[in-house]
C-alpha cells in the first residue's frame, strides 16, 4: 500500500509551497539553469531542478526526504537565472520551513542554526564564541576550527563576553510568541 | 549628509575592522551615521531559513527603532554594512506590505510596526548598503575629489559576493550578474580594476563551521581566479565573503593544494587608504593576510 501511497500526487503539498513561498511551481519547464549555476550541486544529492520537479508532482516525501535543501547556501543565483523568475532560493527556504515543522532537522546545519538563535534569544544579539560552545555541545565536534585560533585570538576579533543589549527580553519574547504560535497552528 | 546605521552583529566581532573603516570613511566624507540605541540581530540565515516569519520579526524591531530614530533625528535613511542584515531588513519589510503577513509580525513583537505607506513610503523605513548610499547618494565624483591617494599601480579584483543585489526585485541594486558599483568606486580611488567573472559566485556562505569542504572549495575557486587575473588584493563588501577568504584562507588552499598570499580587504580599508586616512582608523593590523606588501605597490608605476 505504502509504496503506491509514497507517489500519490499530494496537491496540499503543492498549494503549502506556493503559498508560503509566493512562487507559481507550475511555471518551472525544466530548463536546468538553476542547477547549472548552484555552487552547491556538487554535494546535493538532489539537484535544484529536480527538487523543483518533485514539488511539481506533489512528492513530499521525496522533497523533504533530500539533504539537499540543509546544503543550499541561499546565494540566489538560481533566482538570478531562472527565465521564468521564480525565486527558486525561496522555494529552498520554504522547503527547509516545512522540513524543520515535521521534524527533518537531523543534519549539522540544524545544530549550527540552532545554536546561533539561541545566542541571540538569550542576548538579544549573536554570541560567536557561545554558539560555537553550544554547537560543539550539539553536535560532539570539539575540533571545530580548531585551527583557526592562532589566526583569530591575536587578532582579538573575537569578544569574550556577549553584548547584552537593554532589550535582549523583549528579543526572547519574540522566540517565545513564536514558539507558542506554532504549537497553536500543529 | 545623516544616517541612521544598523551595525549588525559581526561589525562588533569578526568584521570589526568593516566596522571601524566604514565609521572613520563617513566621517572623512562628512556622513554622519546614527547607531540605532539597543539594536538587536536580525537572525541572519539562521533565521530566514527557520522561518519567515521570525525572521521578518526579529527585523521588525530594528526597523521600529529605525523609524522612532529618524523621525527624531531627521536621518533620511537607514544604512547598514552587512550585506546579510540588508537582505534580511529588506525582506522584512517588503513581506511587511502584505497586511495578513504583517498582522503576524505585529503579533509577535511588543508593540506593532509603524505603518509602511501605500506605495512603500515611510515611516517604516527601507535599508540601503552602505555601498550604495556611497555610490549613488554621496556620488563618485564627490569621492573622486576627496581622494589624497589615489591607490595608483594597485590591481584589485571586485569581489561583490552572492547577496548584494539579489534576489533582484527586493534587493533593487545594480546588476544582479554582473554589478559594477564596487568597480566603479575603486576606480574611482585610482585603482586598477582586473576583470573579475566571479563577482557574484558564492564563498560558501555560513557553511564554514558546519561543512567546511564546502566553503574551502568555493573560496579556493575564489582566490584562484583572482590569482589567475593577476590581482594584487580582493575588494569585499561583506564580513561572511571576508572570513571565508581572508581568516580561512589556508583551509581554502588545504582543499585545493595550491598555496596563496592574497589579501583581503574591506572597500572601506580602500577607500579609507585613498582618503589618506591613518592606519589606525582601518584596522588593517585585523586581517589575517598582510595587505603591507600589496600596499608598497600604490604609487609605483611598473613598467613591464
Ligand atoms: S531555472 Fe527556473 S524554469 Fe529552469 S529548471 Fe530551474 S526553476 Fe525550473
Ligand atoms: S540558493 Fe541554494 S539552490 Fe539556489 S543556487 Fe544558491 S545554493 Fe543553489
Amino acid at each position: 500500500m505504502d509504496s503506491i501511497n509514497l507517489r500519490a500526487r499530494d496537491e496540499a503539498f503543492i498549494r503549502e509551497v506556493e503559498k508560503e513561498s509566493g512562487q507559481n511551481i507550475s511555471t518551472c519547464y525544466q530548463c536546468g539553469n538553476c542547477t547549472a549555476g548552484c555552487p552547491c550541486g556538487p554535494v546535493y544529492d538532489l539537484q535544484v531542478n529536480q527538487i523543483m520537479r518533485a514539488i511539481q508532482l506533489g512528492d513530499k516525501k521525496t522533497v523533504l526526504e533530500a539533504a539537499s535543501p540543509w546544503l543550499c547556501v541561499s546565494c540566489s543565483t538560481c533566482s538570478a537565472r531562472c527565465p521564468n523568475d521564480i525565486d527558486v532560493a525561496r522555494v529552498m527556504d520554504t522547503v527547509r520551513h516545512i522540513g524543520r515543522r515535521e521534524g527533518k532537522t537531523k543534519y549539522v546545519i540544524n545544530a549550527f542554526w540552532d545554536s546561533f538563535l539561541q545566542t541571540v534569544r538569550f542576548c538579544g544579539r549573536s554570541y560567536e564564541l557561545g554558539i560555537m560552545a553550544l554547537f560543539m555541545l550539539r553536535t560532539g565536534r570539539f575540533y571545530t576550527d580548531l585551527d583557526l585560533a592562532p589566526r583569530m585570538l591575536p587578532k582579538k576579533k573575537m569578544p569574550y563576553l556577549p553584548h547584552l543589549i537593554r532589550g535582549k527580553a523583549a528579543v526572547s519574547r519574540i522566540f517565545k510568541r513564536f514558539n507558542d504560535m506554532q504549537q497553536y497552528d500543529d | 549628509m545623516k544616517f541612521a546605521y544598523y551595525p549588525g552583529c559581526s561589525g562588533k566581532g569578526t568584521s570589526v575592522e568593516y566596522e571601524i573603516s566604514t565609521k572613520a570613511v563617513c566621517s572623512a566624507l562628512g556622513i554622519y551615521l546614527q547607531e540605532l540605541a539597543d539594536w538587536s540581530c536580525c537572525g541572519s540565515t539562521p533565521a530566514h531559513a527557520t522561518d519567515t516569519l521570525l525572521s521578518a520579526a526579529l527585523s521588525a524591531r530594528n526597523l521600529s527603532l529605525a523609524a522612532e530614530a529618524m523621525k527624531q533625528s531627521g536621518a533620511t535613511k537607514l544604512a547598514t554594512p552587512c550585506p546579510s542584515c540588508l537582505a534580511n531588513l529588506k525582506t522584512a519589510r517588503h513581506h511587511m506590505a502584505n497586511q495578513e503577513f504583517r498582522r503576524k509580525v505585529d503579533k509577535l513583537l511588543d508593540s506593532p510596526c509603524p505603518p509602511l505607506g501605500p506605495k512603500g513610503e515611510e515611516p517604516l523605513p527601507e535599508t540601503y548598503s552602505i555601498l550604495q548610499l556611497l555610490v549613488e547618494d554621496y556620488g563618485l565624483e564627490n569621492i573622486a575629489a576627496k581622494v589624497t591617494r589615489p591607490l595608483k599601480g594597485l590591481k584589485i579584483a571586485p569581489y561583490y559576493g552572492c547577496l548584494l543585489s539579489r534576489p533582484a526585485p527586493i534587493m533593487q541594486f545594480d546588476d544582479p550578474e554582473n554589478p559594477t558599483s564596487m568597480d566603479r568606486l575603486l576606480e574611482a580611488l585610482g585603482a586598477e580594476v582586473v576583470p573579475f567573472p566571479l563577482k557574484t559566485e558564492c564563498c560558501g556562505a555560513a557553511m564554514g563551521i558546519p561543512r567546511r569542504d564546502i566553503t574551502a572549495r568555493l573560496s579556493a575557486r575564489l582566490l584562484d581566479a583572482a590569482t589567475t587575473f593577476g590581482a594584487d588584493m580582493i575588494a569585499v563588501a561583506c564580513p561572511l565573503c571576508h572570513m571565508n577568504l581572508d581568516l580561512r584562507q589556508e583551509q581554502a588552499a588545504k582543499a585545493s593544494g595550491v598555496s596563496y598570499d592574497m589579501p583581503v580587504l574591506y572597500f572601506t580599508q580602500l577607500m579609507g587608504i585613498a582618503l589618506g586616512l591613518p592606519d589606525s582608523d582601518l584596522a588593517l593590523d585585523k586581517l589575517s593576510v598582510s595587505p603591507a606588501a600589496a600596499l608598497q605597490k600604490i604609487g609605483k608605476e611598473i613598467s613591464a
